[in-house]
């Protein structure tokens, strides 16, 4: 029988070990952070490139760059068609790196492994081990992505430019080399990696509560994640049927998908969105649960109508399941059918809204103090209102057929997206940050990151609106001069949410230097859930004791 | 202690139960996705959704209306499969008349050749009016090295389309056979 001590020092492993094999949910969820921050930066830099490139009309940027990566000789025609392809190699790549390897990491292995354990009052995850493995499919999924980028898909061409669904039959006939190979299997490794996370989560969150720690006692962010895991596990092995077809179609002669052997290349969006639609909501529900707990902390009050708050994300979860043909609309299904989705579609914002109208009604009243979390989580409200908005729009299929595949649709989803799940990933970092790390930040380089990248982002994304309304088509390398003006506005905006992303890494490396020790809980009497109650950061076991909950 | 370890066990007991249940979940789901190929197909046939026209009998009758209707007949083949088709011309008929067309194939190699062909109509929505009395598509078709083969085709279109208003404005209808190896 071994002391108390003794058994820490035996499974608190130092070093790369610690770290390698680790089975510890604060490091994994850690590594999971970093992950997103480096897979990020780079899915940044590619949009980086598709912004300079977009700055002005004509093709200016990627022939050059297809002769520096590629080889082709400069300023040949080569070098011009190679550029063009790699234009859509950029924004497929930018597409799926955000949603599986930043967004998605970030969220649900990063933040909810850091939280959802403590939150439920467990000493870890369920399963620890299967843990450690969900991360480290990761890396060798984003390696495999990366490397379609340097292999043949289109005869003559580097990588895969389908975009991020990937559609046959440009996936399958249209791209024969091994590139799209590489991003299947990449995405293959990516949803085993989430859906073994997922399943952990949800035996963490039904057999690990405190006692006393009934389901409608447990915090939000919990809840949240409860209900995107459901929706991973529900519509991950959809999208990883869809993807096999698609292999086996390419390499192994089936014809799911090809008409010339009795398929059809429609089922192939079908199951692609029952997936794509779900996962959506998997990237904002987590954000929606961080959303709650830092207006709660900073308005000093409870969340208003929790019941109603925990109900709406899963109706939300339930309806995100038949909506999927709104992105059909223009694939010749029946009027009938296309009014049922527009319904179904416009039912969606009904939670949403009582969420949105729960978080105002929270502030309302409240003792608020505008720290930069609260910031950030304001910031989110109001962005993600603007892209609901457009999606209402986007909704009826009478607008949606002029809207389709134009940039008014890129201008919805990333503000939703890009600028909601995005600003929630902030505010959930500069919340969680002292807890993390156990250094609090300097609040004014935070407050200068959040104004620079609200400015950054509003200036990229709302003229895209008006781009959009002219009939400015998406996934192009070049345009008409007519447009020419609201895309530099778009890309000098960019520049200045570059020059954000300047303060966010100031802001962690003047952490790291002033190491200002942060109090047990920095915020003050609104933060009361379970991890305020420990150390910053807290032991590598957490509660010798399981906390009783009233 | 030896009440801990009973805890612990029976904890990851459950934990193991609910892990099962989930792992069947996503298995049901990789099922459900691969099931969703015949049940999409059974779906289409049912409805005509997507195009898919209808099976009618030798004996079926329908009233012949004073709306005209055009049919374009196009096909497509299968790069691998050495065969050349040529579509019949378009037609115009009342709608309601019984009209007989052929498809003219041709084997361009020196072994014979089966083929199946995969069909719909456009505008999708017509393919619950369109029925097929008799079609070279039912059956799998062969044909000798070198031959030339006529294959008919029967078809009415049904009145009840009139009766459609989302077909109100359609005068033409296209139907479409994608001809593969088999």
């Amino acid at each position: 029988m071994a002391t108390a001590t003794a058994d820490h020092a035996h499974d608190h492993p130092t070093g790369w070990k610690r770290y390698v094999y680790s089975t510890n949910h604060k490091d994994i969820g850690t590594m999971y952070l970093i992950f997103a921050i480096i897979a990020g930066i780079i899915g940044g830099a590619l949009s980086g490139f598709m912004r300079w490139e977009l700055a002005e009309p004509g093709i200016q940027i990627f022939p050059g760059l297809a002769s520096m990566v590629y080889g082709h000789e400069w300023e040949s025609a080569a070098a011009l068609d190679a550029g063009k392809h790699m234009f859509n190699v950029f924004t497929t790549a930018h597409g799926l790196i955000m949603v599986f390897f930043v967004v998605m990491p970030g969220l649900i292995g990063g933040y909810a492994n850091w939280f959802v354990p403590i939150m439920v009052g467990a000493p870890d995850m369920a399963f620890p081990r299967m843990n450690n493995i969900s991360f480290w499919l990761l890396p060798p999924a984003f390696l495999l992505l990366l490397l379609s980028m340097f292999f043949e898909g289109p005869p003559g061409g580097m990588g895969t430019g389908g975009g991020w669904t990937v559609y046959p039959p440009l996936s399958t006939t249209g791209q024969p080399g091994p590139a799209m190979d590489f991003a299947i299997l990449s995405l293959h490794v990516a949803g085993v990696s989430s859906i073994l996370g997922a399943i952990n989560f949800i035996t963490t969150i039904f057999n690990m509560r405190a006692p006393g720690m009934t389901l409608h006692k447990m915090p939000l962010f919990a809840w949240s994640m409860l209900v995107t895991a459901f929706l991973l596990l529900l519509s991950l092995p959809v999208l990883a049927g869809a993807i096999t077809m698609l292999l086996t179609d390419r390499n192994f002669g089936t014809t799911f998908f090809t008409p010339d052997g009795g398929g059809d290349p429609i089922l192939f969006q079908h199951l692609f969105w029952f997936f794509g639609h779900p996962e959506v909501y998997i990237m904002i529900l987590p954000a929606f649960g961080i959303v709650s707990h830092i207006v709660s902390t900073f308005s000093k009050k409870p969340i208003f109508g929790y019941l109603g708050m925990v109900y709406a994300m899963v109706a939300i979860g339930f309806v995100g399941f038949i909506v999927w043909a709104h992105h059909m609309y223009t694939t010749g299904i029946s009027l009938d059918t296309q009014r049922y989705f527009v319904f179904a579609t416009m039912v969606i914002a009904v939670p949403t809204g009582v969420k949105i109208f729960s978080w105002i009604a929270t502030m309302w009243g409240g003792s608020m103090s505008f720290r930069p979390p609260m910031q950030w989580a304001i910031g989110f409200i109001f962005l993600f209102t603007v892209g609901g908005v457009t999606g209402v729009v986007l909704a009826n299929a009478g607008a949606d057929r002029s809207l389709h595949d134009t940039y008014y649709v890129v201008a919805h989803f990333h503000y939703v997206l890009s600028l909601g799940a995005v600003f929630a990933i902030f505010a959930a970092w500069y919340y969680w940050y002292p807890k993390m790390f156990g250094y609090m930040y300097n609040e004014t380089l935070a407050t200068l990151h959040f104004w620079v990248m609200f400015v950054g982002v509003n200036l990229i994304f709302f003229p895209q609106h008006f781009l959009g309304l002219n009939g400015m088509p998406r996934r192009y390398v070049d345009y008409p001069d007519a447009f020419a003006f609201w895309n530099m506005v778009s890309s000098v905006g960019y520049l200045i949410m570059a020059l954000g992303l300047v303060f966010f890494f100031w802001t962690i490396i003047e952490s790291l230097m002033k190491k200002r020790q942060a109090e047990d809980n920095p915020w003050g009497e609104g933060a009361n859930t379970l991890e305020w109650t420990l150390p910053s950061p807290p032991p590598f076991h957490q509660f010798e004791t399981l906390p009783k909950i009233k | 202690m030896a009440n801990v370890n009973l805890t612990a066990e029976h904890s990851e007991n459950r934990n193991k139960k609910v892990a099962i249940v989930l792992f069947a979940l996503v298995a049901g789901m990789v099922g459900l996705a691969y099931a969703a190929v015949p049940i999409y197909q059974i779906f289409c046939q049912v409805t005509g959704y997507g195009g898919t026209t209808q099976v009618a009998d030798e004996t079926a009758t329908v009233a012949i209306i004073d709306r005209e209707m055009a049919v374009r007949f196009t096909a497509s083949v299968d790069a691998a499969l050495p065969i050349e088709v040529k579509p019949a011309a378009m037609s115009v008929d009342k709608i309601g008349s019984r009209v007989i067309v052929n498809y003219v194939a041709t084997n361009l190699s020196d072994k014979p050749v089966a083929t199946t062909a995969g069909f719909n109509v456009s505008p999708s929505k017509a393919g619950t009016y369109f029925n097929k009395i008799e079609c070279f598509c039912f059956t799998e078709q062969t044909l000798a090295p070198g031959e030339v083969k006529e294959m008919p085709v029967i078809y009415y279109v049904d009145p009840e389309l009139d009766l459609d208003k989302e077909l109100d404005t359609i005068k033409e209808i296209t139907l479409f056979y994608a001809f593969y190896a088999s």
